[in-house]
Parts: C-alpha cells; structure tokens; sequence
C-alpha cells in the first residue's frame, strides 16, 4: 500500500483553486459552484458549512471525482500532495479514492449495502486495492473496527447493517474510509440524524484522525457542530465561498452578513426571548407584546398521570416506550420534552394526542376525561388539539392543494360557503406568511419551510387550545428553522395558544420551552423550568446530555479573536 | 438594506444579492402533446365504429365472397381479405363494438369485484382480512382460463358470460394490489393526521384513504382493457366466447391462425387494432391523471 508522500512542510495537502463546478450538456452548464478556493493542511480540519443547494455536497463530491458524467470540472488548480487531480480518469480516480481520499457519506443506512456484511463492506477498499492476504485483511477489519470504537468488533463485522444501530453504522462507515488510512479524509454530514450523544462520539473519532496527521474536510449544515473540531471554516452560500478564515474569527467576529445570519439563528440559551431570523418583508407581524405571558397557576390544558405504555417487538419480547410519565400543560406556555430516539416522547406526544391507547395512567383535557372516552365521544372534542408533524410532506393527502388541506382543517359549522371558508383559508394562510399565490400548489411544489407553514396553518385551523409539535423543525436548514420558530412564538404571543413541543435538540428546546422534561428510556429522567434544567441540571444524564451538546463558543474571553 | 424577498422560501436575505432561488415547482407542460392528440383521434375513431360503423364502411362484414379469398391488402381491400373472401377492414371496423364492449366490461367487473374484496380486506381487520386472502388464494390457483370454463359451463356460452369470466379471472390480481394499497395509505401519516383534527371514519375514508388507494389502478385499468381483450380471445377461440361468423378482434385473431404462413394480414391487423387501442387507451389514462391529479409524486 503506496502512501502519498507528504508533501513538504507548510505546503498544504489540497490545495483547491477557482474550482468551478456545473451539470448539462456543453453549451448550457449549469454552473451550481462559482469558482471557490481552499486548502486543507495535515493535521487540520476544513470545515465547509453551508445550507441546503449551497454547493458544499457537491464541492465534496468534486474532490474524490464522483460528480458523475453530466458533470463540468474546472479549476485552476486541484492537487492532493502536490499531484493534480484534474482530468483523471475513472481507473485513477478509483486508485486516489480510498487509499489517497477517504469519503464518508452522509447516510450510513442508505450508503451501506443491505445485504452485505458490515465486515465485507470494510473489506472491500482493502480487497480492491490489493492490500495483504485474506487472512490478513480479516484481522485488519477487526482492528479497524476496534479503532473506530465499535464493542465485539468479531461479532458486528458478521452482521448485516439494519443489525446495527445509527451510531455503529456511521462508525462503520468510518471504518471503511479509514482502512487504508489516505492522507485526506471528507466526511460529508457525518453525524446529521445522529443523537447528540453519539454524535459527541463520532467527533471524538474524527477528531483523532485529525490528531494522527491526517487531512479532514468536514462538511455539514451545523456550525455548532464544525465548531468543535475546526480549524479553519468556509461557509458556503449559492455555490460561493462568502467567507473563511480560522474557526475562532468566524464564531466571533463574522465579517459577512450571511455568516452573522446563520450563526444567529442558532436556537441555544444566549437566545431566549429573541428572533431568530431577521424579519422578513411581508412577514407576520404580532400584535402587542413580544413577550410570552407567564400564565402560571392557570388551569392546565392537559394533565397526564402516570402513563404507561409497551409494545411488543418482532421477539415477541414487550418493550416499555412509556413508564409512568406524568405531564400538565397550561395555557398559553411550552412545555418542551427533549430526549434521543427511542425515548418515548413521540409515544407521549401520540397519547396527549389520543392517537393511541395508553396501558395505565390517563390523560384529562380541561379537567375532563380525555383518553379513557369513546373515539365517538373523543371526535367533537379532537379540534382542542391540533398537531404538527416532523414530516409535513407524508402528513398532507399528496393530491390536495394548499387550499384543500387548510380548508379541510376548518370546522364545518364554524366558517360556512364557500367565500366565507376561502376567505377563511387565506387568514390562516397569512397568519404563517403563505401567500395566495400558493393556494393552488400541490404539497410537493412546496419548499421544505412553505411546508411545514402550511402545516402550522392547518394546526391553527381547529382554533385548538393546544399545538403538540412533534420535530417540526428537525428537517429543516438553520435559517428556515429559524424563521419557523420565531413564527410559532409570535403566533403563541397572538394567539396565547399552548404547545407541547418534542424534540432531540436541546437547543431548540431551551429557546422555545418554558418547562422542560428530560426523557430517557421510557422515563423522565428531570423536569423544571428550562433555566433549572439547562443551568443547573440535577440529573446525571440530563448534565450528560448538556455534555454532549456542539455549543457555539461566541462569547468565550480566553483566547484571543483574530482581529479583522 | 435587506431585500425585499419571499418570506416563505428558504434563505436569508443577502444586501444587494438575489432572493436564493428555491424553484421546487415542476414545469408543467400545459400544451397537449402528439402523443394525446394522436390517442384522442384514435379513440374518437374507435368510438365511432363501435356505434356507427356504416360512417366508416360501406361493406357488410358478414358478406361472404369466395371470389375475393385470401386477397392481400390492396386498395379495394385495404386490409386484405380473409378465407371466406370478407374485407378485413371491414370486419375490424365492426369488431370495435363487441371487442371494445368486452375490454371494458371485463376490466370494470374485475376492478369492482377487486374494489369489494380489496377494500373489505384492507379494512375489515383481521379475519375478514384472512378469509378474504384465502379466496384470493384459491382463484389465484386456478389458471384464468380454467376459471373462466368454469363459469361458461354454469352460465352457457356468449359476450355477457365473456365478460364476466374474464372479469373474475382479473379480479383477484387487482384484489391483491387494492388490499397492499388500502393497508399502506391506513397507515399514512395524512390518514393519521385526519383522525388527529377530528373527522369521521367515513369521511376520512371517502376523501383520503380511497381515493390514494384508488390511485395507481387508473394506469392499470386502461392496461387491463387490452389484456381483457386477449383473454377474451382465447375463449373466443375455444368457442365458448362470440360465435365465429360475427365480427370480433380476438375472435379474428383465432380464426386467422390457420393462414398465418400466407396470408399475414389476417393477423396483423386485428392484433395492431388491439395494441393500439390499449396504448391509446393508456396514454390518454396517464394524462388525465396527470391534468386532474397534478404531478404529485
């Protein structure tokens, strides 16, 4: 195995130059990266962080030459260790990727072939490369494996990957990258999807490659995230670079607009009380005070008593989603429930919601029985609880129109005729900064934020007392994340409606949260207002948790900004 | 300072750069293209010879002339003649109606006997679900043309047992798919969210659940007209179906086997008039699908 030589010191392992990246047939490229430069340096970490159509993917996918063939590559310079990539074809392109470029994909489910072994999968680069005997290659995928921090590495290498959970498989992933240990390593979105206490360990991993002398480009959406393991940050906007420079002078003394933008729009404790986004033309402007009405002591909404739930799984084996969870919701406040997958809380959330049966406990709505009704008797009372879901796209009947959806939401006997109810729709409508001129749009048509505003709508539609939002923001870009969660505090400033709001980021949750409970295992494991959870947590897994959270250090004195 | 732009696309306002551009919109084409237009003339062709074929030929379709026997096409015969010295063209023309009649009753008995038991299955929990599946079983073992016998010799031969042989021998593959499709949007995170806002069983099921099952079957169907005139001629054939001197494209096709090796036409042209009514058929289905429904998926 043929290690690139390092190239002489201070000169950078990749050097990238006016790269310009376009799609289509000669004649009408469409250009998707403007001509960008960077370099990384061994031992450093180039995070590229940028939102969704902003170029970074396909930036990363240029570097190890798989753009494809309706592709156009230009730059005036791309060379990994002083040798050009430029104008490789397919047979050294596959000799660079792997032993010279490690690629980490972002999805480890979909990346991983469902029906080989984990440890064939890691074999693979090894075998095509000609590296030692079969024998020899089985031992390395163990140690590999064991590097990587994967426990019983003999057993999961015989394992298919939907054996493994997300956190193994990503590491899997890794694995395989870093089997022939290249000199450069890109890990595209690394750890999205990924709960934050597996992702602090998936950093831990990157960061020792760092640490071993090796290249690392880290893209990702999340600068709370590059933050940790940067050295230098370019964000990326358009298929343009808008600014880079080491990590301290982009977290603390952002020169671009767009840069300051998404840093602000960051939900974390610095941001309580305050916008995320700047105000937008045409938005939704609230009525009177900004702030949220402390409504303490006012009768709750809902009271959950000790609900208990279990499922049974494939084994037959009765696994407890929900033990003994007890809950109340007053007007006009947020109860937020954070907790990583398979915690419990979408489960809650689906029994607040009288979706499901719950095994023991029950749930009143305005002091009034609520899960133990009839569904017939439950029906007339259902529009006092509305929801909005992670996934606004599979919650919208494919073939209805912006207008349908909303209008279906409306009670029949509340907006009758059809003027009264269209004119009903555009209200709500505008209540979430949807314009008529979407009224006609199937939900596909829709960008990702007009969803789930549209979902808001149809949630506001009932007139409910309560909004349980299950994930509503976890699918989408930080700036439409932003927009998203200022729009549901100035409704909640308007409207004094309450929400029940699950999520897995505690950042998220301490902005939109006036009470907050910590769930784990079916359980909650703290409860309190969000200052007591997040400033002094009680519980270990709750300080655990706090632990793991990517913060953005914008503020920290110790070292000193870069000055502009 | 901050441009004005689209509140609700993703992004954030750039000073002095343009709005992110975010078009998730498909570009729909709203002109009709050839391939409709050239369905809809078809059709409208088919349409007229099933009930008016003496605007389209002046021939009898049953005058039997052994003088003109096994012609090929010319221009008195366009498509030749067959052994009984009858214009081919002629006896396809008038063979619309009763083939035409066949495609569609068949594919609309079998789509309505599915409908029932698909939606019964997909619904009714679990035992109507298993009995329903072990009946589909049980017609699924049978081969079509077994099953179809089966309900000539209860029924007696002719069009009316035609069609629905042939619809009950198409019913259970049909079942089978309405059944996935009915347990798949139960299941859908709209159907879920139509519950969450309060609305009744029934109306959830008339506006989300059927209509989203319904769906992929419109393709299907106008699919299924032309398969159901091929089955249809296989009874044909066995003489359990239209009785040989009447007109009929599956009929047509039987009688014209013997001759392949000489006389071609006997067969081309029965055959094209079914290729193209089902690709007519299906085209034209796969547009008014896309103009009613939108290009949502």
């Amino acid at each position: 195995m043929s290690t690139p030589q390092p190239a002489a010191a201070g000169a950078p392992l990749l050097e990238v130059e006016d790269l310009k990246v376009g799609f289509g047939p000669r004649g009408h490229v469409n250009e998707v990266v403007h001509g960008i430069s960077f370099a990384v340096e061994s031992g450093k970490c180039l995070a590229i962080v940028g939102e969704s159509g902003s170029g970074k993917t396909v930036t990363a996918r240029t570097l190890v030459g798989l753009t494809g063939e309706r592709s156009q590559v230009e730059a005036g310079k791309l060379d990994l260790g002083g040798r050009s990539l430029l104008g490789l074809s397919g047979r050294r392109w596959r000799e660079v990727r792997g032993a010279e470029i490690g690629f980490v994909l972002q999805d480890a489910l979909v990346s991983l072939d469902p029906l080989r072994k984990v440890g064939q999968e890691i074999a693979e680069p090894l075998r095509i490369h000609g590296w030692g005997e079969r024998s020899g290659r089985r031992q390395r995928v163990i140690d590999l494996l064991t590097e990587v921090g994967v426990p019983e590495p003999e057993l999961r290498a015989r394992q298919l990957p939907h054996e493994l959970s997300g956190g193994l498989r990503q590491r899997a992933l890794i694995a395989a990258a870093i089997a022939l240990d290249p000199s450069l390593l890109i890990a595209d979105e690394p750890t999205t999807a990924l709960d934050v206490t597996v992702q602090a360990q998936i950093l831990e991993l990157l960061q020792r490659t760092k640490e071993r002398g090796r290249g690392l480009i880290l893209i990702s959406h999340d600068l709370a995230v590059v933050s940790r393991l940067a050295d230098h940050v370019a964000v990326m906007r358009l298929g343009e670079i808008v600014e880079q420079g080491p990590v301290e002078q982009i977290l603390r003394s952002p020169r671009h607009r767009y840069t300051r933008a998404l840093l602000d729009a960051v939900p974390a404790a610095h941001s309580k009380g305050t916008r995320l986004a700047p105000r937008v033309a045409g938005a939704y402007i609230p009525a009177g005070d900004p702030q949220v009405p402390t409504v303490a002591g006012r009768a709750p909404i809902i009271t959950a008593e000790n609900l208990v739930k279990s499922f049974r799984g494939p084994d037959g084996t009765s696994r407890t989603a929900v033990d003994h969870v007890s809950l109340e919701i007053r007007p006009g406040e947020t109860l937020g429930i954070v907790g990583e997958s398979g915690s419990g809380k979408t489960t809650t959330a689906r029994i607040i919601l009288a979706l499901i049966d719950p095994d023991g406990g029950n749930v009143t709505l305005r002091g009034k029985a609520w899960t133990t009704l009839k569904e017939k008797d439950r029906r007339q009372r259902r529009r006092r609880v509305s929801v909005v879901y992670q996934d606004p796209l599979s919650s919208f009947d494919p073939r209805w129109t912006v207008r349908r959806i909303v209008d279906d939401a409306i009670a029949e006997e509340d907006y009758r005729g059809k003027e009264a109810r269209l004119g009903r729709v555009r209200e709500l409508l505008g209540h979430v900064g949807i314009g008529p001129d979407l009224l006609d749009r199937r939900p596909l048509q829709l960008s990702g934020g007009q969803r789930q505003r549209v979902a808001i709508a149809r949630a506001l539609a009932p007139q409910p007392e309560l909004i349980v939002c299950d994930e509503p923001v976890s699918a989408l870009d930080v700036s439409i994340q932003a927009q998203v969660l200022d729009l549901l505090a100035d409704l909640q400033s308007e409207l004094k409606v309450a929400y029940l709001f699950i999520s897995h980021d505690l950042g998220v949750i301490y902005h939109v949260s006036d009470c907050v409970l910590v769930m784990k295992d079916g359980r909650v494991v703290e409860s309190g207002s969000a200052e007591q959870i997040f400033n002094s947590p009680q519980a270990e897994y709750t300080q655990k948790l706090l632990a793991a959270l990517p913060r953005l250090d914008r503020t920290e004195p110790e070292r000193k900004a870069v000055p502009a | 300072m901050a441009t004005a732009i689209d509140p609700t696309v993703g992004g954030l306002p750039l000073p002095g750069g343009p709005a992110p551009a975010r078009t998730g919109v498909l570009a729909r084409v709203r002109g009709i293209r050839p391939a409709v237009a050239l369905s809809v003339l078809f059709l409208a062709i088919i349409a007229i010879a099933a009930l008016v074929p003496s605007l389209l030929t002046k021939g009898n379709p049953l005058a039997v002339n052994l003088g003109h026997s096994l012609q090929s096409p010319s221009l008195e015969f366009p498509f030749g003649t067959d052994q009984s010295g009858r214009s081919v063209y002629t006896r396809v023309i008038y063979g619309a109606r009763e083939s035409v009649l066949i495609g569609l009753g068949a594919t609309a008995v079998g789509l309505g006997l599915a409908a029932l038991l698909g939606v019964a299955a997909g619904l009714g929990g679990k035992w109507v679900d298993g009995a329903i599946n072990r009946l589909l079983e049980v017609l699924f073992s049978f081969p079509g043309l077994l099953l179809a016998l089966f309900l000539v010799a209860i029924f007696g031969s002719g069009v009316s047992t035609q069609i629905i042989a042939v619809g009950v021998a198409s019913a259970p593959g049909y079942a089978r798919m309405i059944r996935g499709q009915v347990l798949q949007v139960k299941g859908a995170d709209y159907v879920i969210a139509s519950r969450a806002l309060g609305h009744k069983p029934s109306r959830t099921l008339f506006k989300n659940i059927l209509p989203n099952a319904f769906r992929p079957l419109v393709v299907l169907a106008t699919l299924g007209v032309g398969q159901s005139i091929v089955w249809a001629s296989a009874l044909s054939f066995l003489g359990l179906g239209v009785a040989p001197p009447k007109p009929e494209w599956g009929a047509m096709l039987d009688a014209g086997k013997d001759y392949i090796q000489t006389a071609w036409w006997l067969e081309l042209f029965p055959g094209a008039a079914i290729v193209a009514f089902t690709l007519a058929a299906s085209c034209l289905g796969r547009y008014l699908q896309r103009r009613i429904e939108g290009e949502t998926f």
